[in-house]
């Protein structure tokens, strides 16, 4: 879950960096860290990494950037990532990715309707056997079919 | 009282994203219901995917395989008298009878699928540690030697000999040098590296730390994706329990010595690029360096470095246990030894099948493959990754080889079999290559960047059927300056499945 920077959380980040001996070749594990931690990377949290680490906000900005998994604004309560690459492609990855889009009432990227679920493109999850392939809030799926799809959804529309 | 039985249900994340863990409590309780006492033993995959989750009986006449199992079939399997190995519509028999296993060559994945991923004991009783003992008996020096005769290429994709990296590392006077083993496996159709670090991890391990010996280098990293979060956990773990039982190396004192640092990715198809690696490794933008210098040269923190896939590095304790010979005796040309090939896609038996170099591709598909999952004819294959070319029925009697693919204007890349059927739009499919290389380009140089961008819109006015023999001059045009003016493979090797797709299937842009 989201929750504001105050100061506690900042002690919590610069703990992270810390425990990471305030190494700027760590940079990654300490995002992915406070990412775990926190959700996303929000602004304030990149400044107070950027000083532990003693490295420029350009620096930290640019790599918080470059990378596809650093998210710099709140996450739904859950994600689902399609695979979209080649394997699974020819499985009929694509049709699957219309029918979530329909069902989410979302864009690929984007959130659905009710803002509990992000709907994302992924390329490969190592499961090219078993396509279309999915990851659900960092567990793996195989053989998805637009009705496996719908179960899930359901499933985590019940949860929330 | 007898020992319990054995019953195998992997933890490989493929055949858990079929339910694998399912299968493995539903055994558990319906013995526990029945008052029989087994063992469930976690393994890692044996590659036949199409049969996960495949459990395994052990019995006196070996394990008997039984699957795909679905959660409502264990009480059926218990009534059979699976636990003796007994008849089912789900049986195959012996695992390793299963002819997609028995006509292998499984010398990296040996034990992958057999053993409990994170069994020390176990790992040594089929095998493991015999190569690091053997490197720690010889000199430095002729463990290069070895992996230079026994003819390894590095898996990763560009296929240079392992050997000559290593002895060029080896040769380096410095303080500090490092052993970064690339699993960032980014290539679609490609989940070897996983298979193996989820199957067998002590393997990789090993191989760096025998790297280590060789090369002179102390400290160690595995760069792994974050697409494989259960890879990851299973690394983790690993490594602490080799570094638990002191089998790190050596130093003049005997005390162990080579330090591994596990790091993980943040989804970066560059990332997988070697020099895009090691910025990534140092916490910055995985942007791609200008060679020279080489890593083994100047690599990691600017000191030599050697970086090598999962498969090249998991290869060498077989090559220090068995010698280089036994290695170099598989394969066919300048291709030694074995591959990993994978097979997905629209494929009726897709998995992984280690074979020695020089099996064809239509031996890989229709035999070992058995044509497409829908039923429908094959049309294509993608070979070697999102960077590969698509190969056209016609074209499956290559022998699968680095110099035999390249030769037909292919490649091997990382080993991965893509299979389409009849009912893929292979412009569709370039127009793919195109937009992947926008999103994964690092920005670093112009004919990849701007170039995958006029590639797609190109592409697209040819599906338009705006102005098509024009458009198609100019993206022939296009995919010649991407490949002769990118500083890297990324750009360098898009218009491969490009130019493929246009050649080998031209009704597809033609309306
Ligand atoms: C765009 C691009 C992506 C790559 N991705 C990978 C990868 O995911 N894994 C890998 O081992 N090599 C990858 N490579 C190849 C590496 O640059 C390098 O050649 C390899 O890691 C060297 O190890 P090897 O000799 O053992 O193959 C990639 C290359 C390029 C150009
Ligand atoms: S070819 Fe693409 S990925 Fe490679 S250096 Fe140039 S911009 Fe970066
Ligand atoms: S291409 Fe979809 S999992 Fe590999």
């Amino acid at each position: 879950m989201a929750i504001l920077i105050d100061n506690t959380d900042e002690a919590a980040v610069r703990d992270i960096c810390a425990r990471h001996g305030d190494r700027p070749d760590a940079l990654l594990e300490i995002l992915h860290s406070v990412q775990g931690d926190v959700g996303y990377l929000p602004s304030g949290v990149l400044r107070i990494v950027a000083d532990a680490l003693n490295i420029s906000r350009a620096e930290i900005h640019g790599v918080a950037t470059f990378y596809h998994d650093f998210r710099h604004d709140p996450p739904a309560d859950h994600a689902i990532g399609l695979c979209r690459a080649e394997a699974c492609q020819a499985v009929g990855s694509e049709d699957l990715a219309a029918h979530a889009e329909k069902r989410l009432d979302a864009k690929t990227g984007a959130r659905a309707a009710d803002g509990k679920i992000d709907l994302e493109a992924v390329y490969c999850l190592g499961n090219c056997a078993l396509g279309p392939a999915a990851m659900v809030d960092g567990r793996l799926y195989g053989r998805m079919t637009p009705e496996k799809f719908d179960r899930l959804v359901a499933d985590l529309e019940g949860e929330a | 009282m007898a020992e319990p039985v054995r019953i195998f249900v992997p933890c490989d994340a493929a055949a858990l994203s079929v339910g694998a863990d399912d299968i493995a409590a539903a055994i558990a309780d319906e013995a526990a219901r029945r008052g029989v006492d087994v063992t469930i033993v976690r393994n890692g995959s044996r590659g036949m995917l199409w049969l996960e989750p495949l459990v395994e009986v052990e019995t006196p006449e070996g394990r008997i395989a039984y699957g795909p199992v679905e959660a409502g079939d264990v009480a059926s399997l218990f009534d059979a008298g699976f636990l003796e190995g007994g008849a089912h519509d789900l049986a195959h028999g012996p695992t390793e009878d299963i002819p997609y296993f028995a006509r292998q060559e499984r010398l990296t994945f040996a034990r992958c699928g057999v053993i409990d991923p994170l069994d020390l004991n176990e790992y040594e009783a089929h095998g493991g540690l015999a190569g690091l003992r053997k490197a720690l008996e010889i000199n430095p020096p002729d463990i290069v030697e070895a992996v230079t005769a026994s003819g390894l290429r590095g898996r990763g994709g560009a296929g240079f000999p392992t050997g000559v990296k290593w002895k060029t590392a080896a040769e380096q006077d410095a303080d500090q040098k490092y052993i970064c083993c690339n699993a960032d496996e980014g290539d679609s159709g490609t989940f070897a590296d996983r298979m193996l670090m989820e199957g067998d991890p002590f393997s990789l391990i090993e191989g760096m730390v025998i790297a280590g010996l060789a090369v002179g280098a102390s400290e160690g990293y595995i760069y792994l994706r974050s697409e494989y979060p259960h890879a990851a956990a299973t690394l983790r773990k690993a490594i602490a329990l080799w570094e638990e039982a002191g089998l790190s190396g050596r130093c003049d004192d005997g005390s162990p010595r080579f330090t591994l640092h596990f790091r993980m990715g943040a989804g970066a198809y560059i990332c997988g690029e070697e020099s895009s690696m090691l910025e990534s490794l140092e916490g910055k933008r995985g942007q791609v360096r200008a060679k020279p210098p080489i890593p083994a040269i100047a690599g990691l923190f600017g000191k030599p470095t050697i970086v090598n896939n999962v498969l090249t590095l998991a290869a060498v304790p077989d090559i220090l246990s068995r010698g280089a010979d036994h290695y170099k005796n598989y394969g066919m040309g300048r291709s030694r030894g074995t591959q990993a090939f994978q097979l997905g896609g629209d494929v009726a038996r897709g998995g992984l099948v280690e074979k020695a170099f020089g099996v064809t591709l239509r031996e890989l598909v229709e035999d070992f493959g058995g044509g497409t999952h829908s039923g429908t004819p094959v049309r294509a294959v993608q070979a070697g990754g999102p960077l590969g070319a698509y190969i056209p029925v016609s074209g499956f009697d290559v022998e699968m080889d680095y110099e035999a693919l390249a030769a037909q204007g292919a490649m091997l890349g990382h080993g991965g079999v893509v299979v389409f059927n009849d009912s893929v739009d292979m412009a569709q499919q370039a127009r793919f290559a195109m937009a992947f290389c926008e999103i994964e380009s690092c920005g670093k140089c112009t004919p990849c960047r701007i170039g995958a961008v006029r590639g797609k819109e190109t592409i697209d006015k040819i599906m338009a059927g705006d102005n098509r023999a024009e458009n198609l001059a100019i993206l022939e045009d296009l995919c010649d300056l991407m490949t002769d003016g990118s500083l890297c493979a990324m750009g360098g090797l898009t218009p491969m499945p490009v130019q493929s797709a246009v050649k080998h299937f031209p009704e597809d842009f033609s309306g």
